[in-house]
């Protein structure tokens, strides 16, 4: 049973055209596309355990497991993800660079084992709220990329119907995609207070940056949330630089995790999708059970600069991000998890990359040719639920 | 005569309070009555404060909806700063009614979150001074985000508190912020005066599903107004976004928000001995403006002043005149029209200071006078 629901998922893995070609073609080349399914299913471990770094905690007497199963399906799925943002953030690099994205445009590329391992994490009747460097999480909480590509182009397809923008993209239970930096922080803490006041077991993801870590209006939150116990993980991605300031010079302490003072805290490896997973995991827990809020910081790069203006290299050296990299992506950690413990092949994740460059093509390539909003969308949604404005004086 | 003029004198104190009875309850000769002290209200009407009559919106709207809720800063165990949630945490508990710390910006933002996570919260500022602390979250979280969200996300919440001056408070404590807050779209903003503008509009804002801002006014809390058996209703609400004409007139439009249109009122009681009919309009909603009433009126009445709290410069006359202008009013306008503000200076300590620095009656009388040039 095992065997044929792993068949399946090759098959499904495989792109069209090889699963087309596996059907179809002459003897020999399908002599080994045979060769190589049957390798597929046969072959491949059905999970792994892997070690991760221990996390450091404040005002916790144990934290998350440092062992950690991860299923083939799960790497697979983990992969295609993280695969799937890198390349749309790198595609929407290119239209910035064409002028046919404007504005402010934050990319993830570095990061995507932060948003991937908590969706992981959680349930898709948690909710989560983040910053304007939301791509990421934007489509793990279920927003295409058609849609997302769709909304930096402008157009009338965008998951805001245009009117959002990179910084502005909302889906069921993910609150943006908010421009002013710490602003989402009190407003996460109000969604956790909405999951505690309809007692559905429900909790709210609130991130922020390591710049926006410096906010006033952040430990007003903490306070707040403590107090009354709201059901809220405090996320810090912690990319080491707010804009063009170094942690160094911006924070009299860089440990954001104990920054919660109060509230308990750890620190976790945000390269290492399954040292995510397994934190928010337990944060998770900590919040469901009735604890109150716990503070997150994860150690985490962004590859780009703060944003498309910015080239990213006055403020840090080039090597810097060379080094990260070739040390620490988190695709190619994955990556080598996985081949290294015979949860897929190297050929099997080539052709998930090929796949997801389709895909993010063809995103691409609607994005670029859908028609801006009419102009009545100009006057609409200004309240909810009401006609739109007749007057426009 | 003497005896009659002692006995007004005797009665002066229940003079300002009774000329604010809305003229619709009263029969003719209302002028009289006000001075021998006769209420003359419709059978079921009974008397009751601004304060009384926010406090039962609350308590009829949190009984009413479970996803209604009260937060600010001493709301609860205190029973209000100012006592307008009397009572209610007694009722309803933690859970309905919650104190918050000092933490403008951190409440407001909590409160724009529960908003827009299917809650109904209603966020009290302890005046809007302290809002300033708050605006980003009012503003850009709570009035923007219908719009970049393309109506995928709504935030029904109200965020209100006393607005403008008080009482010797001095500059800190004394903006009026019904220019701000009326300058961005996504936001409602109401500015009640009477019991029956407080309660109806309090409760259309606690139920409209968009962002309102209720400008109250702490001097209003304490005065008695007329409430009509219909405006005792649990169901009465008062639409947002439309004026009411609180006087008719003939001969000139006095269009003002809040605690001055009582001014107004009296100030057209005291043209009337003189023969000059104010048309007096209470705006009750800043934003979305009912300019269109206005308009009426200035058809009917061909002079236009406006009265507000708030500073001249960028402020609601400003844009009230300004609407006027590029309207098909202007051609109905037989002098140009003229606001009467608060004096452009931070509101200072000193009695003497604190009452010239406000728009005074004489003050209104006097712009009356000038447009209509008597």
């Amino acid at each position: 049973m095992r065997k044929m629901l792993l068949a399946v998922l090759s098959r499904v893995l495989q792109t069209p055209a090889a699963a087309a070609a596996a059907g179809k073609t002459g003897a020999v080349s399908e002599a080994s596309r045979v060769m190589v399914a049957s390798r597929n299913y046969a072959d491949f471990a059905n999970e792994a355990t892997f070690e991760m770094k221990k996390c450091d905690l404040h005002r916790l007497e144990e934290g998350p497991s440092t062992t950690a199963v991860m299923t083939r399906e799960e790497g697979l799925q983990y992969y295609k993800t993280m695969q799937t943002i890198r390349r749309m953030e790198l595609k929407a690099d290119q239209l910035y660079k064409q002028k046919i994205i404007r504005g402010f445009c934050h990319l993830y590329d570095g990061q995507e084992a932060c948003c991937v391992g908590i969706e992981a994490a959680i349930k898709p009747t948690d909710h989560v709220i983040t910053a304007y460097r939301a791509h990421g999480f934007t489509y793990t909480r279920g927003v295409p990329v058609r849609e997302i590509l769709t909304e930096l182009t402008g157009r009338k397809g965008g998951c805001a119907k245009g009117k959002g923008g990179s910084m502005h993209m909302y889906t069921k239970n993910f609150y943006g995609g908010n421009g002013i930096v710490g602003a989402q922080v009190p407003l996460g803490a109000g969604i956790a207070l909405a999951c505690k006041y309809f007692g559905k077991n429900e909790i709210c993801l609130t991130l922020y940056g390591d710049g926006a870590a410096n906010q006033g209006q952040i430990f007003e939150t903490f306070n707040m949330a403590a107090l009354w116990k709201l059901p809220c993980i405090f996320i810090c991605e912690n990319n080491r630089y707010g804009m063009g300031t170094s942690v160094e010079r911006a924070a009299a302490s860089t440990d954001y995790y104990r920054r919660g003072d109060f509230i308990p805290g750890l620190r976790v490896d945000g390269m290492d999708v399954l040292c995510v997973r397994e934190a928010t995991k337990f944060a998770a827990e900590h919040c469901r059970s009735g604890k109150g809020p716990i503070v997150m910081e994860l150690q985490t790069y962004r590859y780009h600069g703060h944003s498309m203006s910015d080239p990213g290299i006055s403020y840090r050296t080039r090597e810097e991000i060379q080094e990260v990299r070739s040390k620490s992506d988190p695709i190619t950690l994955l990556k080598d998890r996985m081949v290294n413990n015979n949860l897929a092949s190297i050929e099997e994740l080539k052709d998930i990359d090929v796949a997801v460059r389709k895909e993010i093509e063809e995103a691409a390539q609607f994005a670029t040719t859908d028609p801006e909003p009419p102009l009545e969308e100009l006057c609409q949604h200004i309240y909810f639920n009401e006609p739109p404005f007749e007057e426009l004086k | 005569m003497a005896v009659v003029v002692a006995v007004l004198r005797h009665l002066a104190p229940l003079g300002p309070r009774l000329t604010r009875i809305p003229p619709h309850a009263c029969a003719g000769g209302r002028l009289l009555q006000h001075r021998r002290g006769l209420h003359l209200s419709s059978p079921a009407a009974i008397q009751v404060t601004v304060r009384d009559a926010l406090n039962q919106a609350l308590d009829e709207e949190l009984e009413r909806d479970e996803r209604v809720f009260l937060l600010g800063e001493e709301v609860a165990q205190y029973d209000g700063a100012y006592k307008i949630s009397r009572g209610l945490w007694k009722k309803y508990g933690d859970k309905r009614v919650i104190d918050t710390p000092i933490s403008e910006m951190g409440f407001a933002g909590i409160a724009v979150g529960a908003a827009m996570a299917g809650l109904r919260p209603v966020c009290e500022f302890m005046t809007f001074n302290f809002s300033m602390q708050a605006i980003d979250q009012v503003i850009n979280s709570a009035a923007k985000t219908c719009y970049m969200s393309a109506g995928l996300i709504g935030v029904p919440i109200v965020f209100r508190g006393p607005n403008g001056a008080s009482a010797g408070v001095a500059a800190q404590h004394s903006q009026c912020f019904a220019a701000w807050y009326g300058h961005c779209p996504g936001l409602k903003v109401v500015s009640p005066w009477s019991a029956e503008d407080a309660k109806g509009l309090l409760k259309a804002a606690i139920r409209d599903d968009n962002p309102v801002v209720m400008l109250e006014n702490e001097l209003l809390y304490g005065v008695p107004f007329e409430l009509s058996e219909q405006a005792q209703s649990k169901d009465f609400i008062i639409p947002i976004g439309k004026a009411k004409i609180e006087r008719q007139g003939t001969h000139i439009t006095l269009v003002s928000h809040s605690r001055l249109v009582g001014h107004c009122m009296e100030t057209a009681s005291v043209l009337a001995k003189e023969g000059v009919e104010c048309e007096v309009i209470n705006m009750r909603t800043i934003r979305p403006m009912d300019i269109e009433a206005v308009e009426a009126s200035i058809v009917k009445t061909n002079h236009l002043i406006t009265v507000e709290g708030g500073w001249p410069q960028f402020g609601v006359g400003a844009e009230i005149c300004a609407r006027i202008m590029e309207g098909p009013a202007f051609n109905y306008l037989d002098a140009p029209a003229v606001r009467v503000t608060s004096t452009d200076v931070p509101m200072p300590y000193a009695k003497n200071l604190e009452d010239n620095s406000m728009p005074q009656v004489k003050d209104i009388i006097f712009a009356v006078k000038k447009v209509l040039n008597i």
